[in-house]
């Protein structure tokens, strides 16, 4: 967080930006492994993901990117995968 | 101006519709509701241009507020008691995120077991959270400081959110003549609302990010802190200007009684102010040199105005209507601890009194007080600094 000071005041805001809370990514016991030959495109890993953490490719080749600086490694994207995509395997 | 007969409550009710509060957010509670329900009609009759949120609890009531207070309008709550320590959680995040917000406490005791009569144990429990806290004497006081409510907590120098208390029953729904002010002199007092960001669409911003440095996070505490500091200034000024518009004055963060001449002094805080007055007028007409210090704000806490007051008194009285359970009432330590750090050695005693409601009568204060009197003019001390007072 970059600390605001408005007229004086120690103030708690920010301006949003990528990775505003440090980089995530060390927080991780668990790596979200994905196999694009799996993958539907349903998006629902991109939409559940709390880090915002899987960027969408929708030009041809591996459908998703998981971006492993902020990627914690909570695993939910691997639960609401229907077609079991992502899988977790414990980190090196 | 005209003067109606009002409850405590509906007092609050006519100041947060004068003060064009836009978003009022509201959960039912004893003694509180009426409040609310008074909101509620002048907004349905359309006398009062604003919306009425009905959430499922007080965390969510507060919440609501809070994020219209963010958006950029004036925004109203109130609760009591069990409620409000259910919001206890938004009251912080209020205070810490810097939005002006006013909130009305009636003030309740806490479970168990179920009661709806006054004490302050639920006001006191805020007391360290950033808030401005004052607790009134009378329903004038309830109109007059809500409205100067809003214009102290949107002062850029302040730039928090503030409670004012009253009393369950006592006051809340107890009726009194109140003058309440022209629409056209609350609009000339209170100027457009100020805060210190908006959160508007199109322009992001986040609040209440996790910190990387803590020493920033540390200085937002400190500056709460050097805020509330500088609004004893801003409440005073506020309180001068009202006075002017409305002839009434009532002296910052404390109103004295008596206090000129006074070798004794009572400290006491909200509606039984007004039964000490009494017992101060008793005990004088017994020869009895005591004054009587209302506490207004409690937060800020008039460290100075009391100071100035008993630094060659004889001996300080303080009542308390709630206890920092483990040590003490919580006005008492106030007094004691800046008593101490200024290097006054006047011996203090706290009386509990009126606690889970209680009732106190002036003669029943006037009775502690004299006891207290009768002490520590013979020991030169009290024996106890603290008792436990359950009537005569
Ligand atoms: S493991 Fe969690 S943080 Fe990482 S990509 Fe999946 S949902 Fe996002
Ligand atoms: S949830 Fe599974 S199938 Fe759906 S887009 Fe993500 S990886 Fe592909």
């Amino acid at each position: 967080m970059s600390e605001g000071r408005v007229k004086g005041k120690v103030l708690p805001i920010s301006k949003p930006c990528v990775g505003v809370a440090g980089k995530t990514g060390s927080w991780r016991v668990m790596r979200p492994v994905y196999d694009d030959s799996k993958c539907v495109k349903c998006r629902l890993c991109w939409l559940y993901c709390p880090e915002n953490a899987i960027d969408l490719n929708e030009e041809g080749g591996p459908f998703i990117k998981i971006n492993y600086d902020y990627c914690k490694g909570c695993g939910i994207c691997a639960s609401v995968c229907p077609k079991n995509a992502i899988t977790m395997v414990p980190e090196g | 101006m005209v003067v109606k007969p009002l409850t405590g409550n509906y007092a609050a009710a006519y100041a947060a519709k004068l003060s064009r509060v836009k978003v009022v957010a509201a959960y039912p509670i004893t003694p509180q509701t009426t409040i609310v329900e008074k909101l509620a009609q002048f907004i349905e009759d359309g006398e009062m241009d604003a919306k009425m949120i009905r959430v499922e609890s007080e965390h969510s009531a507060l919440a609501a507020a809070y994020g219209a207070a963010s958006g950029g309008v004036r925004a109203y709550t109130a609760t009591s008691s069990q409620g409000l320590l259910y919001m206890h959680e938004m009251v912080w995040w209020v205070a810490g995120s810097r939005i002006p917000l006013v909130m009305t406490i009636v003030t309740r005791t806490l479970g168990p077991p179920w009661n709806i009569w006054t004490d302050h144990s639920d006001i006191m429990d805020q007391r360290d959270s950033g808030w401005l806290i004052m607790m009134a004497e009378h329903n004038q006081e309830v109109l007059d400081e809500t409205i100067k409510m809003f214009k102290i907590t949107e002062d850029p120098r302040v730039f928090l959110p503030g409670i004012v208390g009253l009393d369950a029953f006592i006051l809340s729904h107890t009726t009194e003549p109140v003058d309440i002010p022209d629409q056209e002199l609350v609009d000339t007092f209170l100027p457009p609302r100020r805060q210190p960001y908006v959160f508007k669409p199109g322009d992001s911003l986040l609040m209440g990010n996790v910190p990387r440095n803590l020493k920033e996070n540390m200085r937002m505490r400190e500056d709460i802190h050097n805020s509330l500091e500088a609004a004893k200034k801003v409440i005073e000024e506020v309180d001068e200007e009202w006075g002017k518009l409305t002839g009434r004055r009532y002296g910052g963060l404390i109103e004295c009684y008596r206090c000129e001449d006074a070798s004794h002094f009572i400290v006491g805080m909200g509606a039984w102010v007004g039964d000490m007055r009494e017992a101060v007028d008793s005990l004088r007409t017994n020869g009895i040199k005591v004054g009587l210090i209302k506490v207004r704000y409690v937060r800020p806490f008039p460290r100075e105005d009391i100071l100035k007051w008993v630094v060659n008194a004889k001996s300080v009285i303080v009542f308390d209507r709630s206890v920092s359970a483990g040590s003490a009432g919580p006005l008492f330590l106030d007094v004691a601890a800046h008593l101490m750090a200024a290097g006054i050695r006047v011996p203090v005693k706290n009386i509990l009194a009126g606690i889970t409601g209680l009732d106190v009568t002036y003669e029943d204060i006037a009775d502690a007080v004299l006891k207290s009197v009768a002490e520590v003019e013979e020991t030169g001390k009290f024996s106890r600094f603290i008792e436990w007072y359950y009537g005569r």
